[in-house]
């Protein structure tokens, strides 16, 4: 080969640039651990009472629910209902009663995605209290790192131009095309803008307002969110989001190309398209 | 450029395969969590002192909880754990309408002190309507009535060594064959000295039921319902928590609980 046709082929895989920072990097996957355990330690939570709400208390004597869990018997044997804004649904299998037929689980969510795998609400409240801590922890960390180094301006907060850009950006990705360039595309922007300033603090200020010792030193909390009962389906709520914003952020990095993607979030060096021009610290 | 992409046909296969990752790393690789004297557990159950001290700073000793209009009680107080205690002592109370029950105040105290229902209900009243918030999840809203804990305790003249206060209730929450685990509770002296909470006996204007822990109820109004001890006959004054149940400060909190239950 000669050295024009190795340039060349360097040339067209276009530059590696140090893209995340160490704080983005650390946050991320302390993030990703918290999320995981805080997502299977509060299932194990909801599963205490598999019901949700509107307003202060729970209706047992009226209803207010909007969603109900269970297990009914029916011919014989026992089935999982789901019910959702009043109508219900067979979940067999999934929710409500899961697990062999003669012999089937009968807690909401299957002891596959509980910590622990049985019932045990004293044990998920620990698991979930200490990842709620260092979730909250790790947040104030990001934001202020992010703030410090302009991570915020520069990738977090879209701009009118992204705002506008966004629906050619959202027909790309159907299509498949998706661009590599030195900073995220619109939707990226958007995306990450929703889930670390709206979902993140959401998830984090419905979960205090469950906490009967802060409703009294910041009662504010339970009327921002429309009673305790309320607050606690908006956590339910914003927990199904992330694990939205979840599967679709891992469908993007397998889509962007896996290897790059893990690349620029372990060691921070992110290669780019070849269209993009080179600037001074890339490596080729 | 072409190689950065993806065909729809791998892309899918991919996200099966992640997807089934996900699920099967659940299960029960993390059981161990459920073992109470498991170091990681235990490591992790300091998030919990985190949360009694953050929220102690943060609250305030005489914070109240909110107290809630009378159009708020939209049904009858649920009841939950022991609803019939069935120690013959307990049945011998009920039977004889609990005039000789006597609440008793001991321990690190000047002065022990005991007290009949008739004593209590003639002593200052507060009503609160409250919601009452269970460790499960749920809550209720019911309008309580008894008398101030703090004041019996300056009766009784709390000794300085005095730090938490033990809750002894009749209800044996666990009948077995070794003989009956009794219910107990206990709280630091801020609960204990907090302005809402009462010594109840009375509930939605009526005499306290049995379901709801006849004769009297100890309302911790900013803690979960299990910090709220039914069928109280015993305040027991301590510097430590140790010598009761298995140590851990109360009935639930030996499976596992947290002590401090305000969250």
């Amino acid at each position: 080969m000669t050295e024009a046709a190795d340039t060349q082929r360097r040339t067209a895989r276009g530059p590696l640039v140090y893209r995340q920072s160490v704080a983005t990097r650390v946050t991320h996957w302390v993030w990703a651990i918290c999320l995981f355990f805080l997502l299977l330690s509060g299932l194990q939570i909801f599963n205490a009472h598999p019901a949700l709400y509107i307003g202060q208390q729970s209706g047992f004597e009226f209803d207010n629910a909007l969603l109900e869990i269970g297990a009914v018997r029916s011919g014989g044997e026992l089935r999982g209902q789901t019910r959702i804004f009043g109508t219900s649904f067979d979940t067999t299998g999934m929710l409500g009663a899961s697990g062999q037929a003669d012999k089937p689980q009968l807690t909401a969510f299957p002891g596959a995605v509980t910590i622990p795998s049985y019932r045990d609400l004293g044990t998920g409240r620990v698991v979930h209290f200490f990842f709620g801590w260092v979730f909250l922890a790790t947040m104030l960390a990001w934001f202020v790192a992010s703030l410090v180094q302009g991570h915020l301006r520069r990738d977090i907060i879209p701009r009118g131009a992204d705002l506008k850009a966004a629906p050619l950006d959202a027909v790309d990705h159907v299509r498949f095309r998706l661009h590599h360039n030195r900073s995220y595309g619109p939707l990226q922007k958007i995306t990450y803008f929703v889930v670390l300033f709206v979902l993140f603090p959401l998830i984090v200020l419905t979960g205090l307002t469950m906490s009967p010792g802060l409703n009294a030193s910041w009662p504010w909390l339970l009327d921002l969110f429309g009673g305790r009962q309320t607050a606690r389906t908006i956590h339910f709520g914003t927990m199904v989001l992330l694990v939205l914003f979840f599967v679709v952020h891992i469908g993007m990095v397998i889509a962007a190309g896996p290897l790059n993607e893990l690349r620029s979030m372990i060691t921070g060096w992110y290669r780019i398209s070849p269209a993009n021009p080179k600037l001074e610290g890339d490596k080729p | 450029m072409s190689r950065l992409l993806l065909s729809r046909r791998r892309f899918l296969q991919a996200s099966a395969a992640a997807g089934s990752g996900l699920l099967l790393a659940g299960c029960d690789q993390f059981d161990f969590l459920g073992q109470l004297d498991h170091p990681a557990r235990n490591f992790m159950e300091q998030a919990n002192v985190l949360t009694y001290n953050a929220q102690r700073r943060l609250l305030g000793e005489q914070t109240l909880a909110r107290e809630y209009g009378a159009s708020e009680i939209r049904q009858g107080q649920k009841p939950n754990g022991s609803t019939e205690p069935s120690t013959p002592q307990y049945v011998a109370l009920r039977q004889g309408g609990f005039t000789d029950y006597r609440l008793q105040v001991t321990g690190l105290v000047e002065q022990p002190l005991s007290f009949s229902l008739a004593e209590l209900r003639n002593m200052p009243a507060r009503s609160q309507i409250t919601r009452h918030d269970c460790v499960e999840g749920w809550s209720c809203i019911a309008k309580w009535t008894g008398t101030p804990l703090g004041p019996i305790l300056d009766m009784a003249r709390i000794k300085p060594e005095a730090r938490f206060c033990v809750y002894h209730c009749f209800d044996n929450i666990e009948r077995g064959l070794s003989g009956d685990v009794f219910y107990y509770e206990s709280s630091d002296l801020v609960d204990a000295y907090h302005p809402q909470s009462i010594l109840s006996y009375g509930l939605n204007e009526q005499t306290l039921p049995v379901a709801n822990g006849a004769p009297v109820r100890l309302r911790i109004e900013r803690a979960l319902g299990y910090k709220q001890p039914k069928y109280l006959h015993t305040i027991e004054l301590v510097a430590d928590l140790t010598p009761f149940g298995r140590g851990n400060g109360g009935y639930w909190e030996d499976y596992g609980y947290d002590w401090y239950g305000g969250i």
